[in-house]
């Protein structure tokens, strides 16, 4: 059973990474796009814009916490 | 051809990046318990890499290249974001260098302090080569599977990495020790820049993006988030310059 959890845990420290909220808005920044372009809604702004407020954010909070 | 060079350019810089962090870890070991059991790790986790690669490179031609761009675009810009954060935060003072010298020094003095070798087969070598070179060399190869999978230029992707692994192996060995002088931090600020902008490029081609100017959006993004990210470490720099001046006085 250790295997299986350290094994889980590489892959979800090797994709997600130290701050879980950046892959969250990720996903939902890129379901987002996918929706608006699939109604036909110009939406080539979404993404860099959801990196923007994503990074900023995360660098903020993690500054915050003394890095 | 300005993606072509920017493909080239994040692949090369990444690999190097990661081989100078491997080989900073091989040379620890391989200086203070020998370099037999050390190298067959390397070898060993150099086997496994080629049949993770082998593995995914056919497997990738079956999936649908909306599908391909989506997950490779998501995948480099969280590794994307994960490098420029951490880049930021070390230029902008508020996390320490990743200090090569210091990882070999330490690095060292672990492998100096393990038991030492029963038989002929020194395991403690042969794991900490394996995994060192396996873990950083899983990064590398993510990124050359997904840069040349998606624009359909493997052999210029892999051709990128393997170029920065010699030129990483041949300094090391030329210099025998770790390679400090490399600027890390700068080529993970540049490379969690193009990684960042070749994600969010692919990312959105696969959602069913349409980027304005086609390619050359790559350079519109890559100058976007490289702008972004300065005026962050800026903006941390400045912050920061109180709260040292705070901390002297106290």
């Amino acid at each position: 059973m250790s295997y299986v959890v350290a094994f889980a845990r590489f892959w979800w420290n090797f994709i997600v990474g130290d701050d879980w909220r950046v892959a969250a808005g990720l996903a939902v920044a890129f379901a987002g796009t996918w929706v608006l372009t699939h109604h036909g809604i110009t939406a080539w702004w979404l993404l860099p814009l959801a990196v923007f407020l994503l990074l900023v954010g995360s660098v903020v909070r993690q500054a915050r916490n003394g890095g | 051809m300005s993606s072509n060079v920017l493909l080239f350019l994040a692949t090369f810089l990444a690999s190097a990046v990661e081989a100078v962090e491997a080989l900073t870890i091989v040379l620890a070991v391989g200086v203070v318990r020998g370099w037999r059991s050390t190298l067959l790790g390397v070898g060993a986790a150099a086997v496994v890499l080629a049949a993770i690669v082998a593995a995914l490179g056919p497997a990738l031609r079956l999936i649908p290249i909306s599908t391909l761009r989506l997950v490779v675009g998501a995948l480099l810009l969280t590794f994307g974001l994960q490098w420029l954060r951490k880049a930021i935060l070390r230029a902008g003072g508020y996390k320490s260098l990743h200090d090569e010298a210091a990882a070999f020094t330490s690095g060292r003095a672990e492998a100096g302090s393990a038991a030492a070798p029963g038989g002929r087969m020194d395991w403690y070598s042969f794991t900490v080569a394996f995994k060192g070179v396996l873990l950083e060399g899983l990064e590398v190869a993510f990124i050359v599977v997904g840069f040349g999978s998606t624009q359909g230029k493997l052999g210029l992707a892999a051709g990128a990495a393997a170029a920065a692994v010699v030129l990483v192996v041949a300094v090391g060995v030329a210099v025998r020790g770790p390679l400090e002088r490399v600027p890390e931090n700068t080529l993970k600020f540049v490379v969690g820049v193009l990684l960042t902008s070749f994600g969010i490029f692919w990312g959105g081609e696969g959602a069913g993006v349409e980027w304005p100017g086609s390619d050359l959006a790559i350079l519109a993004l890559a100058g976007f988030v490289a702008l972004v990210s300065v005026l962050l470490t800026q903006g941390l720099r400045r912050r920061r310059q109180p709260l040292r001046a705070a901390e002297a006085r106290a």
